[in-house]
């Protein structure tokens, strides 16, 4: 294999908790696709709302209302434009759990009964699982899955094929697999849904942290995503969806701030986006989230790509020097995103992970929130190395090594 | 020397001792731990109310497996009702390791399972 280009970011001093020396040494964080770590900016942003800004949204009169107001607004333009969406049809939600269960109740209880099918996927994480199944369960409707193939991909004939079943009403599926890492073809698959008069939904948790997404080009009829993933706090996510669509449907959680006008008896919604967002919204949360894009967009989403494929090249090349390990997903860089899930022989992924931290080395072990997929690939659990902007080479050389230590530990 | 790895745990979780299964048996039950996805389960054959043989299968950590190899062997004649009064304590003392808060529970599978098949209650032991 010839030897991997470097281009690796160098912005590990933007993220402050990189500064902590837990147990004397450097902090070697490699678990990414659990959550990001935040940049200064965004700890900064989110600080100065609370001192200077805080006020309710969308209630007050007084000048700091309308501060608040602004900043989060504000907030939601940015991370629409982030995306290439508007900011019409930009929800904040808690996280994109909430925004795939929101898409499943408001639209699913509607649109879905006996007779029709779901089609998702067995790389799908938990949260783009277990609201279709419910969904399915309830409406009396069928839940399907694509495969996933001996590389980690999925196929498009069997899609073809089971959109030509012709009950087929809702696709969802993964951007970026949280466990193969593999990339789906998103545009193709939309297209041949859109043809086939279903309706898509993408989870996009793991794509948005580190390329560069347009939804324009997606097609896809609902995209989510989480903020906590992208370098922003915890407790925001997003979801776009089609303005028509969005229209049809009926609002997912009822109360304050998402209504026009109620009656003893009566109430009319509120227009978008706000139809969607009831209650009081996570308004700091928003702000810092306003702050990661324009971070992420200061880097460049194009050069964040480069950086990921770089380390997720050398990653995959410096794993391969392990005996007895073996990553699962595609073999190939380009085609996944910035992570690798790896079974060690002789070592369970938790033994592994534990291992792992000896060295100074955070990384997951377990299901991932994918247990049936975890069936398909024939084990119980993996260990799991994900990468970040703030990565580097050396990240990667320290896991390497503390796993040549772990191996030690266990005789092997 | 490794403080959680010990010699002997490895040991145990390379050739864990009582794992397979009994056909026919008296008692079984099969647990999951949530975190992992880890399953392990028992079969127990019961004689003048007490274990007379058990038997572990399944799958996980060096830590769950040494503690169900090294819980079998004390298990192994133990009267009934005495089962359902072992305690946490007992198996982190039994295994002799310092055992973080996140595994806890992978030491504590085996006891569960052992305690729902005896008892019924399969509540995590405290």
């Amino acid at each position: 294999m010839p030897p991997v280009a470097e281009q690796t970011l160098a912005v590990k001093a933007d993220f402050p908790i990189f500064s902590r020396r837990p147990g004397g040494r450097e902090l070697i964080y490699l678990d990414s696709g659990a959550t990001a770590q935040k940049p200064q900016v965004v700890i900064d942003a989110q600080a100065e709302h609370l001192r200077s800004h805080n006020a309710n949204v969308h209630r007050g009169v007084y000048a700091l209302a309308q501060e608040a107001d602004a900043a989060y607004d504000e907030a939601r333009k940015k991370v629409a434009a982030f995306v290439g969406g508007e900011p019409r049809t930009t929800i904040f939600c808690k996280n994109v759990t909430e925004a795939i269960n929101l898409v499943a109740y408001s639209w699913g209880r509607t649109n879905i009964g006996p007779g029709d099918a779901v089609l998702i996927t067995q790389m799908e994480h938990h949260a783009n699982l277990v609201p279709w199944q419910v969904l399915c369960r309830e409406r009396g409707a069928e839940l399907r899955y694509l495969e996933v193939d001996e590389r980690g991909e999925l196929s498009l004939q069997q899609l073809d094929a089971e959109l030509a079943r012709g009950d087929v009403k809702l696709v969802a599926f993964a951007h970026v697999s949280n466990v193969l890492g593999t990339i789906n073809p998103v545009a193709r698959m939309t297209e041949r849904i859109r043809a086939a008069g279903a309706v898509s939904l993408v989870d996009g948790a793991q794509a948005v942290p580190q390329m560069s997404v347009d939804l324009a080009s997606l097609g896809a009829d609902f995209y989510g995503w989480t903020g906590h993933k992208a370098v922003g706090p915890t407790g925001v996510g997003v979801l776009h969806g089609h303005e028509q669509l969005l229209d049809g449907m009926e609002p997912f959680l009822t109360g304050g701030d998402m209504i026009a006008s109620v009656d003893f008896q009566t109430v009319s919604w509120n227009e978008l986006p706000y139809k969607f967002e009831a209650g009081t919204p996570p308004i700091a949360e928003a702000v810092g989230l306003g702050a990661a894009v324009d971070y992420l967009d200061g880097l460049g989403m194009e050069r964040v790509r480069a950086h990921e494929r770089s380390l997720t090249a050398y990653m995959l090349e410096r794993l391969a020097d392990v005996p007895g390990l073996r990553v699962v997903g595609p073999p190939e860089a380009e085609k996944r995103g910035g992570l690798a899930s790896f079974t060690l022989e002789g070592i369970h992924p938790h033994d592994v992970a534990e291992l792992a931290d000896r060295g100074g080395v955070c990384i997951r072990a377990g299901h991932h929130c994918a247990q049936p997929l975890m069936r398909c690939l024939g084990v119980g659990a993996t260990a799991r190395a994900s990468v970040g902007v703030y990565n580097e080479r050396s990240d990667i050389d320290a896991l390497v090594d503390a796993l040549q230590a772990g191996r030690e530990v266990f005789g092997l | 020397m490794d403080d959680l790895y010990r010699d002997y745990i490895l040991d145990h979780y390379k050739r864990p001792r009582n794992f397979g299964e009994l056909d026919p048996h008296d008692l079984e039950a099969l647990e999951h731990n949530p975190l992992c996805g880890d399953e392990l389960g028992v079969h127990i054959i019961v004689k003048d109310g007490r274990i007379e043989d058990l038997r572990f299968h399944g799958h996980g950590c060096a830590i769950s497996q040494a503690s169900a190899s090294i819980a079998s062997e004390e298990l192994k004649g133990m009267q009934l009702s005495e089962v359902g009064t072992l305690d946490a304590e007992w198996m982190i003392e039994l295994l002799g390791i310092p055992v973080s808060a996140t595994r806890r529970k992978c030491a504590l599978l085996n006891l569960k399972v052992v305690r729902g098949a005896v008892t019924g209650d399969n509540a995590w032991p405290e």
